[in-house]
Order: C-alpha cells, then sequence, then structure tokens
C-alpha cells in the first residue's frame, strides 16, 4: 500500500512534467516518492502491519462520495477546457511576471523569481509552517523520552549487516555526489528548475541515507542533534534578516532592490540568501523528523525484546 | 463536444479526490486514512497544475525565442504547497505513532472501544 503511494507519487511527478511544471515535478519526486514514502514504511514499521478488517458502513460512505464526485463534475461544466490561454487563472499578474520579471529581477526561471521576491512573504510563511511542524515531531515524539532513555538508544545497532556488502559501498560513494547535487540544484535555481526546497529535500536525504546504512548510533554521533534543531531555526531566521536588513536599508520587508546600489544585483543577493535560508531550513526539519521517526522504532524494538 | 472533452483533467482530479475522500471515510487505519488525505492533496496539486498550463506554452524559464510559458503563478503555490503537505504527514504519522504506543492500535474502533473503558 505504501509503496503505491509512492509509485502514484512518481507518476504524478512525470505528469506534472507532461504539464510544464518542471520544478513542480522535481519536488514531487523527491518530497513525495522520496520522504513520504520513508517516513510511511518508518510508521508502519511502528504500528504493525496487519489491518483489521472492519469499515464503517461503507455503503454509506460510497453514497456520500460519489454525489459529491458527481455536484464536482456538474461545477466543472463551467471551467475553462484545458490548456486555454485566455482563462481566467492565466490573465491578469500572470502576464506580469512573464513579461516584466526578467527587467525586474534578472533572474531566469519564472518560477523563482516569483517564489522568492514577488510572493516572498508567502513563501517565508510556508517556512515558518515547515518549522513548526518539525517542533511539533519533536514535542510529539522527542520531549517524552526520558533522558534515561538516550543510553537505550545508543545500544540500538540496526546498522546494515555485512552482508549487504554492495549496498554498503555503492551508497558510500554515492552520498558525496547527492550532496554536491544537492548544492548544485540550490545555487542553479535561478537558471533552471530547482531551489532551496527542492535542495534542501536531497540534501536531508543524503543524510537519512547515511543514517540507514551506518544506524542510528553511529549517525547521532555523527550528527549533532542539538546542531541541527539549532540551524534549521537559524535558516528561517536568514530569511526574516533579509527581510529585516531591507527594512533597514529603507525598503519594505523583503523589497531586495534596496539590499545593493543596482537594484538587480540586490535582487540576485537577496534571491540567493532566502534560498539558503530555505534550503538550511527544510534540509534541518526532515533531518529532525526523519531521526525522530527512526529513534522511536528503535526504542519501541528495544522494548519488546525485554 | 470539445467542450466538453477539453474537461478531462478536472475529471481526473474530482476522480482522485472522491478516492481519497472515500479512503479517509470508510478506513478504519489510521495510517491508511492519511495516505487517503495524501491522495487527497495531490488531486488538487493537479488540479492546479492543469489550470496552469497553456496549449503550445512550455516550461515557465525565460528562452529566446519562446512566447508562450504556462503559468508560473500555479507552480509556485504548488511548489510550496508540496513541501508543506510533506510537513503535515510528518505531524500526522507522529500523532498515529503516539496513538499506537498509548492505545496499542491503530484502529479507530478499538481505540473508541478503549475511551469507553475509561469512561
Amino acid at each position: 500500500m505504501t509503496m503505491l503511494a509512492g509509485i502514484y507519487s512518481l507518476l504524478s511527478a512525470s505528469l506534472f512534467v507532461s504539464m510544464d511544471a518542471v520544478d513542480v515535478a522535481f519536488t514531487e519526486a523527491s518530497v513525495g516518492a522520496g520522504i513520504s514514502t520513508l517516513l510511511m514504511l518508518t510508521t508502519l514499521a511502528i504500528t504493525g502491519r496487519s489491518e483489521h478488517p472492519v469499515r464503517h458502513k461503507p455503503l454509506l460512505a460510497f453514497v456520500v462520495v460519489f454525489f459529491t464526485g458527481a455536484l464536482l463534475i456538474y461545477a466543472t461544466l463551467d471551467m475553462p477546457s484545458y490548456g486555454d490561454v485566455n482563462s481566467a487563472a492565466n490573465l491578469h499578474v500572470v502576464q506580469r511576471y512573464i513579461n516584466d520579471s526578467f527587467m525586474e529581477i534578472g533572474v531566469d526561471n519564472i518560477v523563482t523569481s516569483v517564489l522568492a521576491s514577488y510572493r516572498g512573504f508567502d513563501t517565508f510563511g510556508e517556512v515558518v509552517v515547515i518549522f513548526t511542524a518539525g517542533i511539533g515531531v519533536l514535542a510529539l515524539l522527542s520531549f517524552a523520552r526520558r533522558p534515561i532513555n538516550d543510553s537505550e538508544i545508543d545500544s540500538i545497532n540496526d546498522s546494515m549487516h555485512e552482508e549487504y556488502l554492495i549496498v554498503r559501498i555503492v551508497s558510500k560513494i554515492l552520498i558525496p555526489f547527492i550532496l554536491l547535487f544537492a548544492l548544485y540544484v540550490q545555487f542553479h535555481g535561478d537558471f533552471g528548475p530547482g531551489g532551496g526546497f527542492q535542495a534542501g529535500v536531497i540534501f536531508a536525504a543524503a543524510v537519512i541515507l547515511y543514517a540507514m546504512l551506518f544506524g542510528m548510533s553511529v549517525a547521532r554521533r555523527v550528527i549533532n542533534q542539538s546542531f541541527v534543531q539549532l540551524f534549521a531555526a537559524v535558516g528561517v531566521l536568514i530569511y526574516g534578516g533579509v527581510g529585516i536588513v531591507s527594512m533597514l536599508n529603507g525598503g519594505n520587508f523583503l523589497d531586495y532592490d534596496v539590499l545593493s546600489d543596482d537594484p538587480l544585483a540586490g535582487q540576485h543577493l537577496g534571491i540567493l540568501l532566502i534560498e539558503l535560508g530555505v534550503g538550511i531550513a527544510v534540509a534541518m526539519v526532515v533531518i529532525i523528523i526523519f531521526f525522530n521517526f527512526a529513534e522511536r522504532i528503535g526504542l519501541n524494538r528495544a522494548r519488546n525484546e525485554q | 463536444m470539445t467542450t466538453v472533452l477539453g474537461l478531462y483533467n478536472y475529471w481526473i482530479v474530482v476522480v482522485l479526490m472522491m478516492i481519497g475522500l472515500y479512503i479517509v471515510i470508510a478506513n478504519c487505519n489510521l495510517v491508511k486514512k492519511i495516505i487517503g488525505l495524501n491522495i487527497f492533496q495531490t488531486s488538487v496539486f493537479i488540479f492546479y497544475i492543469s489550470l496552469g498550463k497553456v496549449d503550445g506554452g512550455t516550461a515557465p524559464i525565460l528562452v529566446d525565442g519562446v512566447e508562450l510559458y504556462s503559468n508560473p503563478l500555479t507552480h509556485v503555490l504548488i511548489l510550496t504547497a508540496i513541501v508543506v503537505s510533506l510537513a503535515t504527514t510528518a505531524l500526522g504519522l507522529a500523532i498515529v505513532v503516539r496513538i499506537k504506543e498509548a492505545y496499542g492500535s491503530v484502529e479507530e474502533e478499538k481505540i473508541q472501544i478503549e475511551d469507553n473503558k475509561e469512561c
């Protein structure tokens, strides 16, 4: 079921490519097919695989769903047809983004310029939401743990066995390249698909791969958890800090024009910095989430054995 | 007839959305409920992206000699929404894990039985 969800995610990513949304496809492939599936699997490892077959009145649910669907389909009759240039969503402000963004922002990728500059407020909000979710997972899975348990975690050794020699060696070679690719995606977001969100997830994926290969106890020693938690906050702070600096320079919050003498250079600098903030925050939050889930598995397993 | 057939993208979205809704309503297993929510979310993503698709347009990265681009605004909205959906999924799964530890089950009916016992 979970694997199916992962495959479904990958399929929808390729669907996005066919609809010209390369940035979105990139994100969906790394987030939906990668990290979400992983989290589902770790949760399943905790909750167990067996399922109770009883359902709540499936017929009633089906009737409700059927009627809602029928009403929605009826509503689509008023919608513009697929690929219509003149539909309401494709007029107005969008034309301005397409025609003027290069002159105003100087970035080839319109998605990046809209994300980081025109809608900078919105993106700031999203980063804060992600950060809050990281805190929430910490509060739910980590704070309830007593300090005594730390020694329990250290004793867990779930690293890959020696017999998976090929997996170990190949992954070990791959990890630096994944990290390098994350940096490329991070700083190439101005010119092609990519940016802070995707780079953060890819970076976190490399760290997760490391943790899966060498076991949680080794990974905990290499990647200091309080450091990760600190940097999740630092990422959000960088983003907010850029906004404050532009206010101090006499502009509005997140108005990058005033960061430099030349507005275009200012925009470049601002976008670079906030993408960096986004990347750090996303990477650290994903690492926090994974580590807390994985430690839960280890703790539950250790308790069951006792 | 061409106008009706031109709406097929919305129908796919509606079907996916209803599959997600059905899973959320009819399944007792909390993990499956979250998967259902994910399918629901993806249908919204596809809705936005298909709304921004322009016939003959290319990806919204400026290239010389290309005049027609797809809508970058919907892409931006969905890009951030995907990452937020990861965060919300993680939070939901964390709650499921805690429920499992507290009640020993992730089936709604067993949780209800446990709850009734305590009253």
